[in-house]
């Protein structure tokens, strides 16, 4: 840059304008509260318009498809809660289900309806967690309270069932390993009669709420045919119109006696995806309570050997997990140890459409929609 | 003096200790009400992949011979293995005509012993159809492999990670780069030469400043 002479006014700038308006990079995170982890966004921006975005990520990459190889399938089982740690019981469903199939061996009925409990249950904290910090990010505090004082209460469930409250490792390869404990049913039915009215009170602070509206309505659109083609499962896609979901689709756990509904938007939007995670919400519920009234007798184990040898061969298997399709795609040799693992994490997938949803949009919407993917940047980077 | 103390008062609560918690109690509603199913225990040999007989893998022999080497059923799933030479060409019919809209994954798997070292695998889902299927093609160490982004956008990432962390480079992508580990890495980890403990000690020293990440 040239020096200015003496003489030129101090608004001469050489030919430009005043008001130059070239492009701007600026760099959003990784450490930055809503990127929810150590995610690292490059906006390009025009003024407050952004033009495009790139995502930086594998701050927490851990290498748990390398660290799969060298372990038993028994062994990595807990390894799978590590990636979306606010839905472990989830991972880990997926997971059991993935090596039960290389085995051929199918959990007992009682041991699928406890995990069809346990993972609606987790599918409830998991949209606690979201709804709690994406409306903290659009500028709501309490919901945050709110929302985290309930999931105490499933937490608490989490911890009498398996002794942990996060990364619960709840399930066994073949079935789950513990009993439901003696009162769970009751612990559980009070929780939904509990939670019911509280999901109304959610509804309340934001649904009708002016700024909410304001902040959410026509932000990140995204249609359905874009969602499929950039491969965006879950609550996103359903917003947008599409009506799939994989425990219908596809049945795994018994889910196919279970009644209840897929909940769908119209706009593909953030506002419709806030939506259709308060009704997906309620239907977990409704799931729960019919595990409960349902849970047949009978052993909570299949036959399976002590030290798992699944004949060689390879299977992909997947579930709907709260923030989409999580899928395993696992190669067994005929050994102990698996030959490879393959996560199809939902959120790294979902991720992707993150540039879609906010180019022309303003900076504060890029925040908005990284909370509407409900991403989890440990399954991101795994 | 206070270690002993320690270990005495250790010792005798392990012998206060009940050997083993009571087993939870487990219902005693005979087998009647469940299917014989739990008592199925997993066979020795395994199931065996039995050919795929429908219509999918029946025009795409008509169209490349030979060059679908594998059409299987296992447990269940379908799957295909062809040349890589056709690779794009079935994917892109696959898209159009077979209605595979939905690219689930796209991965790889390294057999170091084989001279087609890496096995490519595409997870397929047609929403129309409600079914699933894998592709899968063989390539050498180094050997481009034709890139599905303009079939499917959402292939960008997963051929990233691909590359990332196999070094299987695709034709024709967009923008290939690492994407999980930082862009001056050297060393592709899911390969099985690749040791767990491993890391790229120079890029370590030089970005972090200590002399191991591990």
């Amino acid at each position: 840059m040239t020096e200015p002479s003496s003489t030129s006014s101090p608004l001469d700038l050489g030919g430009r304008t005043f008001l130059d308006s070239s492009e701007l990079v600026l760099n959003m995170g990784p450490q930055h509260p809503s990127t929810h982890g150590v995610l690292r966004v490059i906006l390009k921006l025009d003024g407050e318009k952004v033009l495009g975005t790139e995502c930086v990520i594998g701050y927490l990459h851990r290498g748990v498809e390398k660290i799969a190889e060298n372990r038993t399938y028994a062994m990595f089982n807990p390894y799978v809660d590590r990636m979306d740690y606010v839905a472990s019981v989830s991972n880990g469903l997926g997971y059991c289900l993935a090596v039960e199939k290389l085995l051929n061996v199918e959990a007992p009925p009682r041991a699928q309806y406890l995990r069809v409990m346990m993972t609606e249950l987790n599918r409830l904290t998991s949209h606690m967690v979201w709804l709690g910090t994406h409306a903290l990010d659009l500028g709501a505090m309490s919901p945050l309270f709110y929302t985290f004082r309930d999931r105490e209460e499933a937490l608490k469930i989490f911890e009498k069932y398996c002794g942990a409250r996060l990364t619960t490792h709840a399930f066994r390869i073949g079935g789950c390993i513990y009993e439901a404990y003696e009162g769970m049913d009751q612990d559980v039915v009070s929780y939904c009669n509990f939670l019911e009215p509280k999901i109304d009170e959610y509804e309340q602070l934001l649904t009708t709420n002016r700024i909410w509206v304001e902040r959410t309505r026509n932000v990140g659109v995204i249609s359905g045919a874009e969602c499929i083609a950039l491969g965006v499962t879950g609550p996103v896609l359903r917003a947008s119109g599409v009506k799939w979901d994989l425990r219908k689709a596809q049945p795994y756990s018994s889910y196919d006696k279970f009644d209840f509904e897929i909940p769908t938007g119209r706009n593909g939007d953030t506002y419709d995806r806030y939506l259709v995670r308060i009704a997906e919400m309620r239907q977990s519920v409704r799931i729960i309570r019919q595990a409960v009234a349902g849970l047949p007798e009978g052993p909570i184990m299949a036959k399976v050997p002590k030290v798992l040898k699944p004949p060689a061969g390879e299977v992909y298997v997947s579930i709907e997990a709260p923030k989409g399709e999580l899928g395993y795609f696992v190669v067994s040799d005929g050994s102990t140890q698996p030959y490879r693992i393959r996560v199809r994490p939902p959120s790294f997938v979902n991720l992707q459409a993150l540039d879609k949803m906010v180019r022309g949009q303003l900076v504060a919407d890029v925040v908005a929609v990284i909370g509407t993917l409900d991403i989890v940047l440990g399954e991101v980077d795994r | 003096m206070e270690e002993r103390r320690v270990g005495v008062d250790l010792k005798d609560a392990k012998e206060k200790a009940p050997a083993m918690p009571p087993p939870a109690e487990k219902p005693v509603v005979p087998a009647a009400a469940a299917p014989a199913k739990p008592a199925a225990a997993p066979k020795p040999a395994g199931p065996v992949p039995e050919p795929w007989n429908s219509a999918i893998p029946e025009d795409l022999r008509n169209r490349f011979g030979s060059a679908i080497k594998e059409a299987n059923t296992y447990l269940g799933q379908n799957y295909l293995l062809v040349d890589r030479a056709v690779v794009y060409d079935v994917l892109s019919i696959l898209r159009a005509e077979h209605e595979f809209d939905y690219c689930v994954d796209i991965t790889a798997v390294h057999y170091p012993k084989r001279e087609l070292q890496f096995e490519l695998v595409w997870v397929l889902y047609s929403f129309a159809r409600n079914e699933r299927m894998r592709v899968k093609t063989q390539v050498k160490d180094g050997e481009p492999v034709p890139s599905a982004v303009s079939i499917w956008p959402a292939a960008n990432w997963l051929e990233r990670e691909c590359y990332d962390m196999f070094g299987i480079t695709f034709s024709g992508h967009p923008d290939l780069r690492r994407i999980l580990l930082p862009d001056g890495w050297k060393g592709f980890p899911l390969r099985k030469d690749y040791s767990i403990l491993q890391q790229d000690q120079d890029w370590v020293r030089a970005n972090l400043g200590i002399e191991s990440g591990q």
